[in-house]
């Protein structure tokens, strides 16, 4: 379900940045599900953020148009995506900015370490960023010899404690408070940070301590990276909103200012803004209004970063935009709503989806980046789904993922049956079941095979007969769960024998 | 009205009781139940597990097997899920214009046997009896993609005898989905658990739901666990007319 754009679909590439795993995931689900600190950490997480969400959510009389009036407004910025991109390049160089483009992550990051590098500077801070991450962009400094500081507290836990993100919104959700202190402990003494005799793993306490190291940080740093929420076409003004004021940091103290932004995240006028900082502090923190928002437009003599540079990343975006089922997950905010509403995150975690987008949205975007071979390990991911449909009604741009799921299954399929010259006998048992499903004398015939199920109930002999065991792959059925044996005539043969 | 039944395949093949308690229903109102009988299934697990170009005959058997009814019921909020948002556009996603629109028309008149009940014959109570304690388990796609809302709830409630339980975290998924069940199976399995758990706090006899899918995978787990806590299907509480089971 492509459609022709005049340019070749160019996906993202494969081993650079973080969209791909190299695990299966239901191979990775099975070991995140047995960690129980997982479980309970991510679960209460989770929980807590739902209630809040639904809270502020159901205080709004609006919410639905609202919703809607978000999803309108991406449509239609996807729909004229070029122009508007070509109209925000014009207005940030008319301001004082400069504008790069990168085709995927090696560009982006090539782009960034330059730049970085011409200001002469060995380390940068960073505002917390979907887009660099994505792109792996702190891996490609560091191997420059450039060190990258993350800033907001949680991609910080992340960060001094080797670790992967594993929440959109929140990073580090898979860690507790005690598991924070102890990376703490072990990692910030190491950088210069002493901490205090007697620090518990009060969250003040480890916020204070994460403060006071961050904040000389700050003060030396010439360089700063960021992403961005949003871009005004109109205006050329960039938009960061957040909770810790990290971010106004960043972006107002350094002297230079460096941010990667998925050519996505545009909108097409000032007051469209208006829909969406209503739509993504709810969504996202379960807050009416997020602490910080800020917004700047190049740069002002005097007044913050004196040097601006957007990137500009498309690493397989304009891929998806060509697909007419997929092109809707680009609508995606990044407040991660559906992630604390999905029955499978909150049981599995993050980083079973190999990706650093993680939970429904990952689920779909991250195979629609890297692209559906019938082979990779992110085509594993649109099967990581029950399809309960949670995450769409929590969408606050009406994002129809569980369609778009299904849509990448389809793919999936064609693409191995476009790559295997011998079908799999999934494929041989599917087809089968259809030519039965399309004439019902020879679905009576299956009904009947399927009644040999009866021998295998147990324990023989009795009324209550259940099936607890069958062959593979039906035996991951029975793993878990009993079978009812099957009836001595199905329900067509007994309206049949009755009726007619 | 003359109704015409859509079984499904998994209630033809393994709960013929389901299909018999919903023409009982509709029967006891004063309704003709007409039971199609070229029909097979809707071609939902095609289409959720990816084989699309295999569904789309399914899908207009389905079409050419309902097209003459005014009224298509069926005891499942999924395949009227599939029915009603799938079959239209996998024949769209074929290039089949023609079909799509054929989809439509019958998607528009098939209803699952709650909406049936209270949105088109406009009855709460059905006059049943069932003298058990009684949790209800909403399924996904009745609960969000045919948004039933409370009409189950409303019809349980008019039952006699029946002590109706809350569920906890009723609206969460028990973990079925298809054949995410088989390829998913931990997972899975990690959510019918907590399912379970729900279910079991309520300390009802009977967890029912309008899907006999959802009920087949709870009802899975509650068997082997030997809970004693049994599933029985919406459709079954509302035909009955007292009784022990």
């Amino acid at each position: 379900m492509t459609t022709f754009l005049g340019m070749p679909v160019v996906h993202a590439p494969p081993g650079v940045g973080a969209l791909q795993g190299d695990e299966a995931f239901p191979a990775a689900a099975r070991r995140a599900l047995a960690d129980s600190q997982l479980r309970r950490n991510i679960g209460r997480a989770t929980s807590t953020i739902r209630a809040k969400r639904a809270a502020v959510v159901d205080e709004v009389p609006d919410w639905e148009q609202l919703r809607e009036a978000g999803r309108t407004l991406k449509a239609q910025t996807m729909a004229r995506l070029p122009e508007l991109l070509e109209q925000l390049e014009e207005q940030v160089q008319a301001r004082g900015g400069v504008v790069h483009w990168a085709r995927d992550a090696q560009e982006a990051n090539e782009i960034v370490t330059r730049l970085v590098r011409a200001t002469g500077a060995d380390e940068v801070v960073k505002v917390k960023s979907m887009a660099t991450q994505e792109i792996g962009l702190n891996e490609a400094l560091e191997a420059a010899g450039i060190a990258a500081w993350e800033t907001d507290l949680a991609e910080l836990i992340v960060q001094l404690g080797h670790d992967r993100p594993s929440h959109i919104l929140v990073p580090a959700i898979h860690r507790n408070r005690q598991e924070i202190l102890e990376i703490f402990r072990r990692e910030m003494p190491g950088l210069g940070t002493d901490l205090p005799d007697g620090l518990t793993a009060d969250p003040r306490e480890l916020a204070m301590t994460a403060r006071r190291h961050l904040r000389r940080t700050f003060l030396r740093a010439r360089v700063a990276v960021s992403g961005a929420n949003f871009a005004v076409a109109e205006t050329g003004t960039l938009s960061v909103v957040e909770s810790e004021g990290n971010g106004r940091m960043c972006l107002t103290l350094p002297e230079t200012l460096i941010t990667v932004m998925g050519i996505e995240k545009l909108v097409p006028t000032w007051t469209d803004l208006e829909v969406f900082l209503q739509l993504l502090p709810r969504s996202s923190t379960g807050e009416r209004m997020n602490p910080y928002t800020s917004m700047w437009t190049g740069v002002t003599t005097g007044d913050g970063p004196q040097e601006f540079h957007l990137v500009l990343l498309d690493n397989g975006r304009t891929a998806v935009l060509a697909d007419e089922v997929g092109r809707e997950a680009l609508h995606c905010i990044r407040c991660s709503a559906c992630l604390n509403v999905c029955p499978v995150y909150e049981r599995t975690g993050g980083h079973a989806y190999g990706s650093v987008y993680p939970g429904p949205i990952g689920a779909v975007l991250s195979p629609l980046l890297t692209g559906v071979t019938g082979d990779g390990v992110n085509d594993t991911l649109p099967y990581a789904s029950s399809l309960c449909g949670a995450c769409y009604d929590v969408c606050p741009v009406k994002i129809d993922i569980p369609s778009i799921l299904v849509e990448l299954r389809a793919q999936h399929v064609e693409a191995r049956a476009a790559s295997h010259l011998v079908p799999g006998p999934e494929a041989l048992a599917m087809t089968a079941a259809a030519a039965a499903m399309t004439k019902a004398s020879r679905w009576r015939l299956l009904q009947r095979m399927s009644r040999l199920g009866r021998l295998l109930g147990r324990p023989r002999g009795s009324a209550d007969r259940r099936i607890t065991a069958l062959p593979p792959p039906l035996s991951s059925w029975t793993a878990s769960r009993d079978l009812p044996v099957p009836p001595p005539a199905t329900f067509r043969e007994q309206w049949l024998r009755e009726r007619s | 009205m003359r109704i015409a039944l859509f079984i499904t395949c998994l209630a033809d093949t393994l709960y013929p009781s389901v299909g018999r308690a919903t023409v009982a229903v509709l029967e006891r109102l004063g309704h003709e139940v007409v039971f199609p009988a070229e029909q097979t299934c809707c071609g939902q697990m095609h289409i959720n597990t990816g084989y699309q170009r295999d569904a789309l005959p399914v899908v207009r058997h389905h079409v050419e097997v309902f097209e003459p009814y005014d009224v298509v019921v069926a005891p499942s909020g999924s395949c009227v899920g599939s029915v009603r948002h799938q079959h239209a556009r996998v024949a769209r996603r074929a290039g089949d214009e023609a079909l799509a629109l054929r989809a439509e028309a019958i998607a528009a008149r098939t209803y699952e046997l709650s909406e049936l009940l209270v949105d088109v014959l406009g009855v709460e109570d059905v006059g049943a009896t069932y003298a058990h304690r009684v949790t209800y388990h909403p399924t996904c796609h009745s609960l969000r993609m045919l948004r039933v809302a409370d009409k189950p709830l409303r019809l349980l409630q008019q039952v006699r005898g029946l002590d109706l339980v809350e569920l906890p975290e009723a609206d969460s998924c028990c973990g079925f989905g298809g054949t995410f069940a088989l390829k998913n199976a931990d997972t899975s399995t990690a959510m019918l658990t907590d399912k379970v758990r729900h279910v079991l706090s309520t300390a009802a006899e009977v967890c029912t739901a309008g899907d006999s899918s959802c009920l087949m995978h709870i009802g899975g787990g509650l068997s082997r666990l030997r809970t004693g806590t049994r599933t029985v299907h919406l459709a079954e509480i509302l035909a009955s007319t007292g009784g022990t089971r």
